[in-house]
């Protein structure tokens, strides 16, 4: 029998939608998911449709009540987690999304983005946001939508268009849609519009002036974890009681509440977060500043992040490309058969490489290869790409925000690669932390929509329902790791710059 | 003994031909080749394609070597793959039980640790992955050793870890019958004193045993007051193995 009442959560994600529902020691009771349509009509473009979404949603949370035999009212509150940067204009008469939630990945926004850096905007964006300008943030996108969608501008002049990342299109839905739904979005969520004010936690009139967008049509700011409402459907009278952003609700569901303390997801790509703690760390030139969570009236967390394009998206190309391996959790017997990388190393610059070295123009390549290369050191060059990835985003941690890491906590998919997360340790040279919850992402947002509630007392409550399923402990020789860390730096000098020479 | 099956080599020969032709051949292509009548070969082609071992790409069009043959030797399961799929099911065991979870393959004359949760206390423990387990004194060994047709596998010595490890061949049959009978084994501190376990096998396609999951622990949190197996550990080990054997035969 399970026990009563539960938390529920709804991780919107790239591919799919899932709901979960926890009970008080945060573990999972249930879980329903359902994938959505990647829309690639050109390329550079990933598109999804925000109506499916929606109707997604109205399937996953009754599904995932029936699999606990739940009902509504055993449900105490609700949160939401959701990717990031995806930007959606709906019509609140009609509840219709108006054009196709445009992706993250998507990359039409980049002569929006040119022009603002062209016209002198770049120092205003970093100083303002905590971003570096790049098509990746939802900002730019609303920009493109109003421009070549015909008739948006007009709507949005005439008060008959919304726009929000997914947080604010759930919302929205959720709380009653056009009879009565609440426009808002959460703080973690708008500090990735490059359209906020890191300081204020407010939109920013000069960046709304400088990408020519009405204040109108944007939601309201409001803290990650807060009661915005109560359902209207689907969980009748259950307060929405929080949203973050996907991976600030891994670093939540991790725990991670002290400054210093940071998560690293290994999913298709690797995103590390760190807790800055309630002081707005100085911009740095190569890792990305934002808000970690807010927390009702408390003063806000911040978090410093580095992304990481290609993680285990690099294991799929070498199975499903190259053919190497018949399954992704096979690359560990296969990178097991040899002792090292013979030499060999992989740069996997596919489209660029991002933090710390955003470099568009890079391209990947393999080095060192020898007729003593076979299989097995394309195996280790590959999980070790993403080894020496993690590195340089911790080294950047350490030399521009002053922070050093004590220990990282790892969740996703690639975990259950144990040559990796020792590699991963024994380069960064601290203690790596498996946590027994793997599902980071729903349990964050869970987390935050219990503790408003009063379901969980506080974060030390929290603190206590996370356990250790695994650990690793650094063992390289330091001699080693410094001629290894060299070497993949003169790899990575061979990437940078391919793609400019070829288009000459 | 009966002599070669004709049906048999009449199929080898069909896959030796597709195998050679460079392209896709048309049935009547294959019957010539083979000096068959058009509804012999057929007949082989059909059963064939039907097992997975021939492609006909849009029905009706020519045939070709199947996926099901390249995919054979891939069959065989690799601890890693078996990490993978016992992942979510094993933490949610050491969730419930609140004990260390062992997840073990058979490798060469004994058994291997391929995956292990920690007992989630919180307590330093270090990753028990790639340690071997004694046969005849754990519950995972005992598992393999029950499920295992191979007499290979038989430890040739039975070493004794305390005074409760098994000594005679005959004390450990009588073990393996009743692993057999009940579809659990448990090992009450003989292998280190003071420390239980309770397994069940998990299955892979067709049925076969390919490996244990277990619970360990200290004795009192394994075993009751009368020095059975406590019914709620053997339940969530079992329902376990269930849930892994079931993400092992459809995997994808």
């Amino acid at each position: 029998m399970v026990s009563r009442p539960l938390i529920a959560a709804i991780d919107q994600g790239t591919t799919s939608t899932r709901c979960m529902l926890f009970d008080r020691q945060g573990q999972t009771v249930s879980l329903a998911q359902r994938e959505h349509r990647q829309e690639f009509p050109r390329p550079g473009w990933v598109q999804h449709d925000a109506d499916e979404i929606w109707r997604n949603v109205q399937r996953v949370v009754p599904a995932a009540l029936a699999q606990a035999g739940a009902a509504p009212t055993d449900v105490v509150a609700l949160g939401i987690a959701n990717q990031r940067e995806t930007t959606v204009v709906w019509d609140p008469r009609t509840g219709r999304s108006l054009a196709p939630a445009i992706t993250w990945q998507d990359t039409r926004s980049d002569e929006i983005v040119e022009t603002l850096v062209a016209d002198g905007h770049e120092t205003l964006v970093r100083e303002v946001t905590g971003l570096r300008p790049t098509t990746y943030f939802a900002g730019p996108r609303l920009r493109w939508l109003l421009d070549h969608v015909r008739g948006l501008r007009e709507k949005a002049d005439a008060g008959e268009l919304l726009f929000g990342t997914i947080d604010s299109w759930l919302t929205w839905n959720l709380t009653g849609g056009p009879d009565g739904g609440i426009h808002v979005t959460d703080v973690t969520n708008a500090s990735r519009t490059m359209l906020m004010d890191l300081d204020t936690l407010q939109w920013d009139d000069r960046l709304l002036a400088a990408m020519d967008l009405p204040r109108a049509v944007l939601p309201e700011i409001r803290p990650s974890a807060e009661v915005y409402g109560t359902c209207a459907s689907l969980l009748p009278g259950v307060p929405l009681a929080a949203a973050l952003g996907d991976q600030q609700a891994a670093l939540f569901g991790q725990t991670c509440f002290t400054a210093g303390e940071a998560k690293c997801t290994y999913g298709t790509g690797a995103f590390l977060l760190v807790n800055a703690g309630t002081k707005r760390p100085p911009s740095t030139p190569s890792l990305l500043t934002t808000v970690g969570y807010v927390l009702g009236d408390d003063a806000p967390v911040y978090a410093v992040e580095g992304s990481i394009a290609m993680a285990g998206s690099l294991v799929q190309w070498f199975r499903d490309s190259l053919g190497m391996i018949p399954t992704a959790p096979q690359i560990e017997t296969l990178a097991r058969s040899v002792d090292d990388n013979g030499g060999c190393y992989i740069v996997p610059a596919f489209s660029g490489l991002y933090a710390p070295r955003w470099k568009q123009d890079a391209r990947g390549v393999i080095v060192g290869l020898t007729s003593y290369v076979g299989r097995g050191h394309l195996a280790r060059a590959v999980l070790e790409a993403t080894g020496w990835q993690t590195y340089e985003v911790v080294e950047a941690i350490r030399a521009e925000a002053g922070i050093e890491l004590a220990a990282l906590r790892v969740d996703g998919g690639m975990t259950s690669n144990h040559l990796l997360m020792q590699f991963v340790s024994d380069v960064l040279d601290v203690g790596v932390d498996r946590p027994l919850v793997s599902e980071t992402v729903c349990l964050g947002a869970a987390y935050a929509a219990g503790l408003t509630v009063g379901y969980w007392s506080d974060l030390a409550a929290l603190q206590r329902n996370w356990h250790r399923a695994a650990s690793w402990q650094p063992s390289m020789d330091p001699a080693l790791r410094r001629r290894e860390a060299a070497r993949w730096d003169r790899a990575v000098e061979h990437a940078l710059g391919w793609a400019g020479h070829e288009d000459e | 003994m009966p002599g070669p099956l004709q049906s048999v080599e009449r199929a080898a020969a069909v896959l030796r031909v597709l195998g050679g032709a460079g392209r896709p051949l048309e049935l009547a292509e294959i019957a010539a080749v083979l000096d068959l009548p058009k509804t012999t070969a057929f007949g082989l082609v059909r059963t064939l394609r039907d097992v997975g071992f021939v492609d006909q790409p849009p029905p009706g069009s020519a045939y070709t070597l199947g996926s099901g043959l390249t995919d054979l030797d891939r069959l065989g399961l690799d601890p890693h793959d078996l990490r993978s799929h016992a992942t979510n099911w094993a933490d949610a065991l050491a969730a419930h039980v609140r004990l260390e979870v062992l997840v073990s393959m058979p490798q060469d004359d004994g058994v291997r640790v391929v995956h292990h949760v920690f007992r989630p206390d919180d307590t330093a423990q270090v990753l028990r992955v790639g340690e071997s387990l004694p046969l005849h004194a754990t519950a995972t060994g005992k598992v393999v050793l029950a499920t295992t047709a191979s007499r290979g596998a038989r430890p040739s010595v039975l070493e004794r870890f305390t005074t409760r490890t098994v000594r005679t061949r005959a004390e450990l049959e009588g073990e393996l019958q009743k692993v057999r009978r009940q579809g659990w084994a448990s090992a009450l501190g003989e292998h280190q004193p003071g420390v239980g376990s309770v397994a069940v096998a998990l299955r892979g396609l067709g049925g076969l045993a390919v490996g244990a999951v277990a619970v360990v622990g200290p004795v009192d949190k394994v075993f009751g007051p009368g020095g059975e197996a406590r019914a709620d550990v053997v339940r969530e080990v079992r329902s376990t193995g269930r849930s892994i054997s079931r993400a092992l035969v459809a995997p994808w």
